[in-house]
């Protein structure tokens, strides 16, 4: 089936509708966030209309410097590890017969419905002395005494991966299922071990789609708040917690939408960025 | 749809559309029967529902005036609503309960009215921190609720109580603690500047506040948890995951009373009081109202009510009181408090936050 390209107006209306929620829920939201970001705070009141850069001076200092940093390796992070996980799950798991993946795909979708506070509260509690997983440990043998896994930077990672993996499952699984089985079929007959098959030949094809899944993933863990707080010591909390604390907690809304601004701004460059080096590896 | 839209009016159904129709029709005049009404802003939740069940019936009881309870968020998002309001002649509440640092933002505005002491019976009594004035002497709202914060413990691990704030301190309790994650809602520079540098006053000057800045890195290390949410702290005080910690005295004694093996300890220094104002929107023409309430509210009789039924700390003296010495020390202690510079949060807010986060987070 070939596509036409639209000609007139009229074939543009389907756009109308996204567009406008598109306008209603980001661009409108988004500008007023930019205008904030300029507003003059008044610390013992609010904030009033005004062009100053002093919030964004502020935030050019090298100990945000650092949050950001940390925020942007713990997103990329946890991107590469949902999709180092998921991808050879979700490749197994579509070589299952249909029953076994429906029953699988309805669990995850399940993970789903937890709130990240759940997750957060549930992970605190296997990761403690009291309650933890190390008690079962040492009930057969394994470890001498019960020892607190948290706040440490692998429980941050822990409980963001588990919280993020659902979704790149569900993201790499339409991809995966639809690859052409022939494909590997003629790897074996050529003589590829079935590991080799899956490296040289399955995650090429799918290229596009895994760097997809990793900006998706990363976008997505650029924006947790509570896990790093529940999960990490203060040195693990992310850039969004500060921003929280500028905007809840010290009424500054000014200098928490310049934070917020510089945030959008530097992971749109990053995936920017990801795209372009993808395009250009392509066209080699 | 059709079928809706099919359906007969009947002659029922117009008679009880009737009905329900005048029946919304006579709930204002209900309340103007009442002749009066004041609208009260007070903390969703647990203090919302405290107040509708014990203090404002009795209101209504003692004075013939209705009150309309209103929820209002904690923080500073109502002190804003109530400003944006004000600059358009309306007030969302005529009172409210208010913060100490947003009451002291709202000054700056001229955003409450002035308070006609004369009315108070009970003025006399009110202890002086729980009247908050104006810079030129007028007053801007009376002590409505207060509260503890205290230096908290799990008793199996602490067999015996500690008996001062230094012991967050103690090399002995590394990564044992658990405290509040802000500068504007942990006290912990007035903690300091109590324990070891004489007095709260010592944070006057910017040389004092580093000091007491200094003096607090040194705790870092025995810090496990530094918390927002107090779900999060207090259910690892009572496991004895975070066996210390700074904790709301109040919960703290009903987590004991449940049977929690956790104690509420009011350390040498004293524990932290922390309190919120009767604050009246200059917006609001419920002026005389607004006076009768604070007037009932601050009565010897309604602040025993409401130490037993809410448990919040009496604004007035303790001569006063009708509380027997069980119901006092639940509530309050004898211990000269400390009460946090809310003076600092206003005026140098910012530099006292960025100085706090990188003291934690560094």
């Amino acid at each position: 089936m070939r596509r036409e390209a639209p000609r007139s107006l009229a074939d543009y209306t389907p756009l109308f509708f996204p567009g406008l929620m598109l306008i209603v829920f980001f661009v409108v939201p988004f500008s007023t966030m930019i205008a904030v970001s300029f507003f003059k705070r008044n610390p013992s009141g609010f904030y009033t209309p005004d062009f100053v850069i002093d919030n964004y001076a502020r935030f050019l200092s090298t100990f945000f410097g650092g949050v950001l940093g940390f925020s942007l390796m713990l997103a990329v992070l946890v991107a590469v590890c949902c999709v180092a996980i998921g991808f050879p799950f979700t490749y197994l798991l579509t070589r299952r017969p249909r029953r076994v993946q429906t029953l699988w795909l309805v669990g995850l979708l399940s993970v789903l419905s937890l709130s990240e506070v759940i997750i957060g509260f549930a992970w605190s509690t296997l990761f403690s002395r009291t309650a933890g997983i190390t008690n079962l440990l040492v009930a057969i043998g394994l470890m001498d005494k019960p020892v607190a896994l948290l706040p440490t930077f692998g429980a941050v990672l822990t409980g963001m991966v588990y919280q993020a993996l659902p979704y790149t499952i569900l993201v790499l699984y339409p991809a995966l299922v639809r690859l052409d089985p022939t494909l590997l079929e003629a790897a074996r007959t050529l003589g590829a071990s079935p590991v080799r098959a899956f490296f040289n030949v399955v995650a090429p094809a799918l290229r596009n789609t895994i760097v997809a899944t990793l900006i998706m993933v990363f976008v997505f863990a650029l924006g947790s708040y509570l896990l790093p707080q529940i999960l990490g010591r203060p040195q693990h909390w992310t850039l969004s917690v500060l921003i929280t604390d500028q905007a809840i907690y010290q009424s500054n809304m000014p200098f928490a939408a310049a934070m917020a601004v510089f945030l959008v701004l530097i992971s749109l460059a990053l995936v920017g960025m990801t795209l372009l080096v993808g395009r250009r590896e392509n066209a080699l | 749809m059709n079928r809706l839209i099919a359906t007969p009016i009947t002659r029922r159904g117009v008679l009880g559309a009737g009905l329900a129709a005048a029946g919304v029709l006579a709930m204002p005049a209900v309340l103007r029967a009442q002749d009066k009404s004041l609208k009260v802003g007070v903390y969703g939740g647990y203090f919302k529902k405290s107040f509708d069940e014990h203090v404002f019936p009795e209101f209504t009881k003692a004075t013939g005036i209705a009150v309309e309870s209103v929820a209002e968020p904690t923080g500073e998002a109502w002190l804003v609503q109530l400003e944006q309001a004000a600059k358009a002649g309306q007030a969302p509440a005529d009172l409210s309960m208010m913060s100490q640092t947003s009451t002291l933002k709202g000054q700056s505005t001229e955003l409450w009215t002035p308070l006609d002491t004369s009315k108070f019976k009970h003025y006399g009594d009110l202890l002086p921190r729980f009247i908050n004035k104006y810079p030129d002497g007028r007053v801007a709202g009376i002590g409505a609720v207060a509260w503890w914060i205290t230096l908290v413990t799990n008793t199996d691990v602490y067999k015996d109580a500690p008996t001062s704030w230094a012991a967050l301190w103690d090399k002995a309790n590394e990564d044992k603690l658990g405290l509040l994650a802000l500068a504007s809602n942990s006290f912990l520079l007035e903690v300091t500047a109590k324990t070891f540098m004489g007095g709260t006053n010592a944070l006057d000057t910017e040389d004092g506040l580093n000091k007491a800045f200094e003096k607090l890195a040194e705790l870092k290390p025995n810090v496990r948890l530094w918390y927002r949410d107090e779900a999060q702290f207090e259910q690892a005080l009572k496991s004895g995951e975070i066996p210390m910690g700074q904790y709301y005295h109040d919960v703290t004694g009903l987590a004991a009373a449940d049977g929690f093996h956790v104690r509420s300890t009011f350390p040498k220094e004293g524990g932290i009081q922390d309190s919120g104002n009767w604050v009246l929107s200059r917006a609001s023409t419920k002026v005389e109202e607004a006076h009768a309430f604070i007037d009932f509210m601050s009565q010897p009789s309604m602040q025993g009510v409401m130490s037993r039924k809410v448990g919040t700390t009496p604004t007035l003296k303790k001569e006063v009181l009708d509380l027997k010495p069980e119901e006092f020390a639940a509530v309050s202690s004898d211990i000269e408090p400390i009460i946090p510079r809310y003076d600092l949060y206003t005026s140098k807010a910012d530099w006292i936050n960025q100085k706090w986060t990188e003291l934690i987070v560094g």
